[in-house]
């Protein structure tokens, strides 16, 4: 038995890796422990199939330690980042979140990230694997008198699942989040713990992302995971329910030769980025966006059991119309599902293509994303 | 009867000429859920260490190597319908296909039981 594809225990680079607050948390609830974005994570404890499920249908916790939180501040905050994204940041509300894209001068997608408006700054979460070439970007494109700052005494905990406020609103928070509707956050405390909640997530279940001081990370992971509601989730449940919300992943759906229309995100560039412009490579992707892009970002639901891979290369009968780059089996669906770049000719809801995966075609269709229908609370 | 191990964690239960072939337990501890098994070929005749039968977990696709050159005589077709079986009984039920040995000095170089579980140990 050897691993034919797994970039999550690729241990070629076992020169540093990292360890993160909860690392002992979860190595005592039995977690397997894997190297990923330069630390160890948890990949799953029970299961990645019960755990999917299990966050479906009542709530899970997730460790999300790795991934960037950043503050942006200082006269003209807003401005000076909406150089770097095409959404309309200095029009978001206080305690509102937006999701964007950070892009190259081409156009590219540089990483995709949370921008929230926290009042006297800007707070940002940037995925882990991308988050120092992030900072470095940053800093050299901001200017001199707005201030970046790492918040690498934070830890950051989600917790995702459509009984995930029941459970959170029984450890007493002030204010209660559950006020929180989708896409909105607030500064809580609980007891003496600053925590900043918003109401979003990876999973396209109802939930929480929790940033939490370091040191009372494992006293608040172990205070919702005691709520009968919550188990703690891995890795590898995080990737197939993220999958099934059709959301994509940075790295494999999204990488710096995609530009946000070709990646089907266009609706991260707000109306008035798209009559003003003003961001990296504006003229490339307002020109995509007038003509439609080549090529596009789908979705594919396909038969049998047989799960398509990053890499598979996607067939309209003879031509080669695009590739896959993320695929697996639906826990929910009980079906294997992929997003896949095809050409946008090929790319109608509907249409059938095939995948090549080891010499074999398998049968797939150009389905709507989601795969499994968002249930966020609006 | 006897039961020999590879380091790439497939058993091989030798019945006279015939070998049946799966994949330890520790190996599907390490795979995870397992949602599909690609087969070999009834007939198919194969080499040692050949990548001959494909096992998809949800998280990543795995390569099974035959321990032994042979025919496959017959595949496990319960795995169609019941992949997880892998999973719940990977030393028994779980198994993947049969294979009519075709040299049988080949099993000299696995392991038996007890070498196995102390190269598992190790690892």
């Amino acid at each position: 038995m050897s691993e034919c594809a797994d970039p999550e225990t690729d241990d070629g680079a076992e020169a540093e890796t990292w360890v993160l607050p909860l690392d002992g948390w979860h190595r005592e609830l039995g977690a397997r422990m894997v190297e990923f974005a330069g630390y160890w994570m948890p990949v799953q404890y029970e299961g990645i199939i019960a755990e999917h499920l299990w966050t479906r249908e009542s709530a899970g916790l997730f460790d999300v330690s790795h991934m960037g939180q950043l503050t942006v501040s200082g006269e003209g905050a807003a401005e000076a980042l909406e150089a770097l994204l095409p959404g309309d940041i200095s029009a978001l509300k206080p305690g509102r979140v937006r999701y964007s894209l950070l892009l190259a001068e081409d156009g590219g997608i540089l990483d995709d990230l949370m921008v929230t408006n926290a009042g006297d700054h800007l707070y940002l979460v940037v995925n882990g694997a991308t988050k120092w070439d992030d900072i470095a970007y940053l800093r050299e494109h901001l200017p001199d008198e707005i201030t970046l700052n790492h918040l690498d005494d934070d830890a950051l905990l989600a917790l995702q699942g459509p009984k995930a406020a029941v459970a959170l609103g029984r450890l007493g928070l002030v204010p209660d989040p559950g006020d929180l509707r989708f896409m909105q956050v607030g500064a809580c405390r609980w007891d003496d713990v600053p925590l900043r909640v918003s109401r979003s997530g990876y999973t396209g279940e109802d939930g929480f992302e929790i940033s939490v001081p370091a040191e009372h990370a494992a006293a608040l992971a172990e205070a919702l995971c005691g709520q009968p509601e919550v188990k703690p989730i891995g890795l590898g449940a995080r990737d197939s329910l993220r999958l099934e919300a059709g959301l994509p992943l940075y790295g494999h759906d999204l990488d710096p030769q995609t530009d946000p229309v070709s990646a089907d995100l266009a609706f991260a560039i707000s109306k008035k980025r798209r009559e003003q412009g003003g961001f990296p490579g504006a003229e490339r992707i307002l020109q995509l966006l007038a003509d439609g892009a080549p090529r596009r970002r789908i979705g594919l639901a396909l038969d049998g059991r047989m799960a398509a891979r990053e890499g598979a290369v996607v067939y309209s009968g003879d031509s080669e119309v695009g590739v896959v780059t993320s695929g697996g089996f639906s826990p929910s669906l009980q079906h294997p599902i992929a997003m896949a770049t095809i050409d946008t000719a090929s790319a109608a809801h509907g249409a059938t293509l095939e995948i090549e995966m080891r010499g074999k075609r398998l049968d797939a269709r150009v389905v709507p994303m989601p795969f499994v229908p968002h249930r966020y609370h609006r | 009867m006897s039961r020999y191990f590879t380091k790439d964690h497939e058993w091989i239960e030798v019945d006279g000429h015939t070998g049946t072939v799966g994949i330890t337990d520790y190996a599907q501890g390490q795979l995870g859920d397992i949602t599909f098994v690609e087969l070999p070929g009834e007939g198919s005749a194969v080499k040692q260490g050949d990548s001959v039968s494909v096992v998809d977990s949800v998280k990543a696709a795995s390569d099974i190597y035959t321990p032994v050159s042979g025919t496959v005589t017959e595949v496990n077709g319960d795995l169609d319908e019941q992949p997880e079986l892998v999973n719940s009984e990977a030393e028994s039920g779980g198994w993947l296909f049969r294979i009519a040995i075709a040299d049988a000095n080949e099993l000299g170089s696995l392991m038996d039981r007890a070498a196995y579980d102390a190269y598992v140990a190790g690892l």
